[in-house]
């Protein structure tokens, strides 16, 4: 049984950082060349967070492929987030973008080359040259195996700066004084156990996405959404969460990425009459519209009957036009999923593909400064002392209602630094720790007690299967207001049978039983506000499309959703539609 | 299916044991990681690490019928049965599946796995030709499995002395790389009866690597590099 009882143990540090993926790691590494006494808590080595499994590029304006800049950047990120990203973020991080890379160029990242040194930049979808005009290469990449290059990159320049990691940790629970100000995080050792409280003066949340809340998606299994539920339990909302990313190109069956930097090199998708049917529903960028446009488009030909495969039940991703060599130069690993997970070597066979979930664009309400958000006392946008969340798990928002590839990477180096930089100018200014309050581990101690001592409850697995069934027939690529009604009634059903979850294994040691129940706790917080949020949006945005509300509804819906756990309350809160220095970009007609 | 397992739980284990499971698979089950999940679903007290399921995170290493290989991209199909599943060997156990990897990554650790560049960084990026850049191709893809370095015999005898392929693999990657400019510290660190000596050229590492890596050509070009300016 796990250490549950009174005395649990307390460390004491300047700042926290849960999650060590491409976020945690950006901000843990500027704590560290700060001199701030910081934990990095992982449930996993820190090279085995999910960002190893980013694919295609980073996005930034260099400009080494020919003319860009960051104004043309922006524009398509607006555009892609179906104008529901704040354009404050949104030119904040397109702007700290080329920085953010070229410092990862000098930490060690090996990024791929132009003839005359400098990094390869390829197309990707949704980015453009003149506002629309026609395909840009920006996608900063190291083959197809981007992700991977960062995080060890970003992994090993925090072992030059002697980051302390907790490794193997799972965070449990927010703590937060009766004013609200955050002190730190309980969190259990997986090798004993024991838990233990995190107690600190800035606590920062990088924990990653969620989408093991669905039966097929891309993200690993460790993406659970702990910091969401962990954020919810305490009473903070979470922003945006019924928009949800379908990647065009999931292996069909398997549910493995294959990049949109296939498409970025040439590559194009056919239905099962062999026609490139991009071309019919985004003349201009054809494969390289968004992926939102491109997801409904091949759920539409799949519908329609045009889908390919046995069952028709998928489109087929031709790239054998590339050649053997640009495919092994550029997209060896490509090569690799493709045979180990379709049967197929796509210097020959086109990959059978369907859209599958990929990345959550809400999260944790966040300012650019990567500072915790909460409306109080009438403002939409009050501080949350002493927290702070950047990567997938934060929303800034940057991505508003659809994120464009490589944008991800960028968001978690740029936020990620920036958190990093705030929680060093707060603990400046703050240099008391404030106590615990007496009930600091309660929240976790109760729910392992719970575990416990549970008997003729369900399987932990079972309950989880049944929510990720249900989240992948109500809340799909396109919604329906029937099936997200029903699908909010149950969730909640699901909801109340996780509270009965039962573990038969009650060992202390490494009881990866108990970390998955744990995680259910968490992953059932992000499903109830996905189905709600998604239920209460009556128009079609982005990744959100419903069938009894075609088209954007600028008038009522311009406004990001707000969930609250507590009642399954929703608020809404106005998009910043003025930029730091820019000029607005004004909502309009979106095509591609 | 069937499958034997070992298993050991410390908190109540005198000693481990090989446990048998029979699963009925599904069509979509094709890798051992997916058999090992419904495994779980009829014992959850069986533990192992897993991750991204595609062989990227380096998580679900493990000895599978006597070859180290990850789950995740061992077809289920290519094993014979019944599946004898066993953590990786050299290295303390856990609990099943799950071993200590602290040794192991001491060692990767040892080698300073960063660039060091003691130059003012300048305004934009280093520049590396696409020649020079290519010289770090089945370098920098490892993902730190441990399934060579556990597949050694000269780590088994030598696990605090000997750096082991993996570890060695990396020393390489920032030897090869035109931006690091530490050779001379890292030959140093390496010159030793034990920390890259220790390799007999078994080639074990490049047998078991499930990412096609050849750490033993790596070894061989350090100890051309030590060669080289010996003379």
């Amino acid at each position: 049984m796990a250490n549950v009882g009174r005395n649990t143990p307390v460390r004491k540090f300047d700042a926290i950082v849960v999650g060590a993926g491409g976020a945690g790691l950006r901000a843990a590494l500027q704590l560290s060349e700060a001199g701030v006494k910081c934990a990095v808590l992982s449930k996993v080595f820190p090279t085995r967070s999910h960002t190893v499994a980013a694919q295609g590029g980073v996005g930034a304006s260099l400009g080494n492929m020919g003319e860009d800049n960051w104004n043309w950047h922006m524009y398509d990120t607006v555009k892609g987030s179906d104008w529901l990203g704040d354009q404050d973020a949104i030119e904040f991080m397109v702007r700290a973008a080329p920085e953010v890379v070229i410092e990862l160029e000098h930490f060690g990242m090996p990024f791929d080359r132009n003839e005359d040194g400098t990094i390869y930049q390829r197309p990707f979808g949704g980015h453009s040259m003149n506002f629309g005009e026609k395909p840009v290469q920006r996608s900063c990449c190291a083959a197809d195996r981007t992700g991977h290059a960062m995080l060890h990159a970003l992994y090993q320049r925090n072992v030059r700066a002697n980051t302390q990691f907790f490794v193997e940790w799972m965070a449990l629970d927010l703590i937060r004084d009766p004013s609200g100000q955050v002190l730190g995080v309980t969190a259990l050792e997986m090798e004993t156990g024991e838990v233990m409280v995190f107690h600190a003066r800035a606590t920062l949340f990088a924990t990653g996405g969620a989408g093991r809340i669905y039966s097929s998606t891309t993200n690993a299994f460790i993406n659970t959404g702990d910091g969401l539920g962990m954020a919810a339990r305490a009473g903070i909302p979470l922003e945006d969460m019924e928009f949800w990313q379908f990647h065009p190109t999931g292996v069909a069956g398997a549910g493995v990425l294959i990049t949109e930097g296939v498409r970025g090199e040439g590559g194009y998708l056919l239905n099962k009459n062999g026609e490139r049917f991009m071309e019919r529903y985004a003349p201009n960028l054809k494969d390289l519209a968004s992926r939102d446009v491109v997801s409904r488009a091949m759920a539409t030909e799949i519908k329609e009957g045009r889908g390919a495969g046995k069952e028709g039940d998928c489109v087929l991703l031709k790239l054998d036009h590339l050649g053997a060599e640009v495919i092994d130069k550029r997209l060896p690993g490509i090569r690799e999923i493709a045979k180990k997970f379709a049967n197929v070597d796509p210097v020959k066979d086109p990959i059978p593909v369907v859209p599958t979930v990929h990345y959550q664009m809400g999260g944790i309400p966040t300012n650019y400064h990567g500072e915790v958000v909460v409306p109080k006392n009438g403002n939409a946008n009050s501080v949350v002392p002493g927290f702070y969340a950047a990567g997938e798990c934060g929303c800034a928002s940057v991505h508003g209602a659809n994120r464009l590839g490589t944008n991800s990477l960028t968001d978690l180096l740029v936020f990620g630094k920036a958190s990093g930089n705030s929680i060093i100018r707060y603990l400046k200014e703050n240099p008391g720790l404030k106590d615990l309050p007496k009930d600091a581990g309660d929240r976790s101690l109760s729910r392992l007690a719970r575990l416990e001592s549970q008997t003729n409850g369900e399987s932990y697995a079972e309950v989880a299967k049944d929510m990720r069934r249900t989240m992948q027939k109500h809340c799909g690529v396109f919604r329906f207001p029937d099936t997200l009604a029903d699908g909010v009634k149950k969730i909640r059903e699901i909801s109340d049978r996780v509270t009965r979850t039962e573990i038969k294994d009650k060992s202390k040691v490494f009881n990866t039983a108990r970390i998955e129940a744990l995680e259910l706790d968490n992953l059932i917080e992000v499903a109830r506000a996905t189905m709600v949020s998604a239920d209460a949006r009556t128009e079609s945005r982005g990744a959100h499309d419903r069938s009894d509300h075609h088209g954007r509804d600028d008038v009522n819906w311009l406004k990001h959703t707000l969930w609250y756990k507590e009642g399954d309350r929703l608020d809404y809160k106005p998009v910043n539609l003025k930029p730091l220095t820019a000029e607005s970009i004004e909502p309009k007609v979106r095509t591609y | 299916m069937q499958f034997r397992v070992f298993r050991y739980d410390p908190d109540k284990d005198d000693k481990p044991y090989m446990k048998d499971y029979e699963v009925e698979l599904e069509p979509t089950d094709q890798m051992l990681l997916d058999a090992l999940v419904r495994i779980k679903e009829q014992d959850d007290s069986l533990s192992l690490r897993r991750s991204c399921r595609e062989g990227v995170c380096g998580s679900d290493a493990m000895n599978i019928n006597g070859k180290n290989g990850l789950a995740c991209t061992t077809k289920l199909s290519e094993l014979k049965q019944p599946v004898e599943l066993k953590p990786l060997p050299g290295l303390p156990v856990i609990r099943d599946l799950i071993v200590d990897m602290t040794q192991f990554f001491k060692q990767y650790h040892s080698i300073k796995p960063y660039l060091v560049n003691n130059d003012p960084p300048p305004e934009k990026e280093r520049l590396q030709s696409p020649e020079e850049r290519e010289e770090l191709n089945g370098l920098y893809e490892c993902i730190l499995c441990a399934c060579c370095s556990t597949s050694c015999p000269s780590f088994w005898w030598n696990p605090d002395k000997f750096v082991g392929p993996a570890g060695l693999l990396h020393a390489y990657r920032f030897l090869a790389d035109t931006r690091d400019q530490a050779a001379a510290e890292r030959l140093d660190n390496l010159e030793d009866p034990y920390r890259l000596f220790r390799c007999h050229s078994i080639m074990n590492c490049v047998d078991v690597c499930p990412k096609g890596l050849n750490p033993t050509e790596a070894i061989g070009k350090i100890k051309t590099m030590m060669v080289k300016r010996a003379v």
